[in-house]
């Protein structure tokens, strides 16, 4: 690996993302945010959801955020870039081995993951007016988000190098509309109880791991999906990804 | 450190899959068609050389590009860019070529300045060393009053412009252009022109695709004619010109065409073909020019037509092409 051409790339990303980071934010905070308000604030104050819902709902929230802000970032580039302007091109050109300019997507994504959870937290509390959280473990709840983050954009770098161009609204209506209502962002796993069958194919979803390990980290005394069952999934999930996504990138690459 | 290239028996066949919904009975037998773009081409491109492959659209000019820049996978046989193999040792062979692609493939969320100075950081180049060469290729380039802009408006002749200061950024020693004239103004052309001439002036190797003969003739020291991804001809323009029986075509325009000055035509000492088009225009292929027209003149006028226009063509690669395959370029 050229590690000089490497952070050139990834300086030349942060550099893009910061020029548009308003934008950005918008596009993937706004929805988790009204989601938030409506089910975190107006029907707990109305009394017709228990407040202690909200404590369940934020780790949700957070997974939803960097899952959707890290997908997107790898994705939506990688399906214009490759299809619609070429311009990934010129770093198709440049003095190092190709799969490293799709390990620098993903890294990118990461960071841009991150960079939502990181704003999603304090906006999410301000909007629900307040939530109160019991014995967090914060370097688990970091371990997650780390796992997390990598899981968004392994799925973004699999997905932007699967998926045509025409295909991308049919992309979010078929694939990441259910994996977020079935990925226990707004409902722990083990209120699917009354739903067996449900409850074990949800399994499939990366999504759920995600937000249970959140709850997980955030509200361990909430019932949750077993911690090595969600850490060992995560691993499995960012790896079968990861390297998917590098043999799909190959293909579209070279010709 | 001049650099050559060299290619050995390449053959390139690219698979296409049937459309989705083509009628099929069973997925294995999906209709595939197999289309072969190269046919074990041979090339050898000399250090400091300006090389030419000129061919028809679909002759596998761009494939060969995209062979010797690592981004098409041959199916047979080998490249090499100076002593690196291709396929072999891609990250090498990248630090030494530059390429200008047939579309303008810009960073569009970039502006011209930083599309340069990012590119620079590709190659590792220090930062006061990128922002220098930036703005001096600009200035070449006339491009420096829309340094700060994003190219997402320029017009086709500015993104080509930069497509190719973009190119040169890193000081390649290799530059490859597929059609780089195509679409172009004839005054951007002409800058160009001088800007090829100039990179290669300081010993740099430069192969260009073109379907334009005076291109081809005017900029190249030697030309590969393709076709169907197979070498036709090889050589400088002139001993390609010179390789030609019946190289000439003299074209008239009469009153009106008859068979009796057809045939007329056809009956001259020399003439190998007699073409017509439309109603009035003739072209004679004959193996000699300036000495055929006063026997064209009889021709017509002992055939009771008149003549409105003459005009003599020198032997050319558009001939020389018609020549080999029995196709126009152009079509």
């Amino acid at each position: 690996m050229n590690f000089r051409t490497f952070m050139a790339m990834l300086g030349r990303d942060a550099h893009v993302a910061r020029r548009n980071a308003i934008q950005l934010t918008f596009q993937t905070l706004l929805q988790p945010m009204l989601f938030v308000f409506v089910f975190g604030r107006v029907m707990t104050a109305s009394g017709l959801m228990n407040a202690q819902y909200k404590a369940l709902l934020l780790p949700g929230i957070i997974a939803l955020a960097m899952v959707m802000s890290g997908t997107w970032a790898v994705t939506m580039p990688l399906i214009s870039e490759f299809q619609f302007t070429k311009e990934i091109e010129d770093r198709l050109l440049a003095p190092m081995n190709i799969e490293w300019l799709a390990v620098e997507k993903v890294v990118s994504g990461m960071a841009q993951a991150m960079a939502a959870g990181m704003v999603v937290i304090p906006t999410a509390w301000l909007v629900m007016g307040g939530v109160t959280f019991a014995g967090t473990h914060m370097l688990l709840f970091v371990l997650i988000a780390f796992l997390v983050a990598g899981l968004s954009a392994t799925l973004g770098l699999v997905l932007g190098c699967s998926i045509g161009q025409q295909h991308v609204g049919l992309m979010f209506s078929m694939v990441m509309a259910p994996m977020i209502f079935f990925g226990c962002t707004y409902y722990p796993w083990a209120a699917l109880s009354k739903f067996p069958i449900l409850q074990r194919v949800v399994l499939i979803n990366p999504i759920v791991y995600a937000s249970e390990g959140f709850r997980s980290a955030l509200v361990p005394q909430s019932p949750h999906l077993a911690l090595y069952a969600i850490i060992g999934a995560l691993v499995v999930f960012d790896s079968v990804f990861l390297l998917f996504g590098l043999r799909q990138f190959r293909r579209k690459a070279i010709s | 450190m001049q650099v050559g290239i060299r290619t050995e028996g390449l053959v390139k066949e690219f698979q296409l899959a049937a459309p989705m919904g083509a009628p099929r009975k069973k997925k294995s037998d999906a209709p595939k068609a197999k289309v072969v773009a190269l046919d074990g081409l041979s090339l050898e491109v000399k250090p400091g050389e300006i090389f030419g492959l000129l061919g028809p659209n679909g002759a596998g000019k761009s494939t060969t590009v995209g062979v010797l820049t690592t981004r098409v996978r041959p199916t047979a046989g080998r490249a090499w860019i100076g002593e690196h193999d291709v396929w072999q040792n891609g990250v090498a062979v990248k630090r030494l070529i530059g390429v200008v692609p047939q579309r303008p493939n810009l960073d569009f969320m970039l502006t011209a300045r930083e599309i340069l100075t990012f590119h620079g950081a590709y190659f590792g180049l220090p930062s006061a060393e990128r922002r220098k060469r930036a703005d001096a290729l600009l200035d070449e380039f006339k491009l420096l009053d829309r340094a700060n802009d994003r190219p997402i408006g320029f017009s086709g002749g500015m993104m080509q412009r930069l497509s190719i200061a973009r190119a040169m950024m890193h000081d390649p020693e290799v530059l490859f252009l597929d059609e780089p004239s195509a679409g172009l103004d004839p005054q951007t052309r002409l800058l160009l022109t001088e800007m090829i001439r100039r990179y290669n002036a300081r010993g740099k190797t430069i192969l260009l695709t073109t379907h334009n003969m005076e291109e081809a003739d005017s900029l190249c020291h030697r030309v590969a004619i393709v076709d169907h991804g197979k070498l036709i001809a090889l050589g400088t323009p002139a001993e390609l010109k010179r390789s030609i029986p019946g190289g000439y075509v003299v074209r008239v325009q009469v009153d009106e065409i008859t068979d009796a000055v057809v045939n007329a035509l056809r009956a001259l000492d020399g003439v190998s073909e007699v073409r017509t088009t439309g109603t009035a225009l003739i072209d004679v292929y004959a193996d000699r020019g300036g000495t055929l027209v006063p026997d064209v003149v009889t021709a017509v006028t002992s055939s009771g037509r008149v003549i409105r226009d003459l005009h003599i063509a020198e032997p050319s690669l558009e001939n020389l092409f018609l020549h080999h395959t029995g196709r126009s370029l152009r079509e």
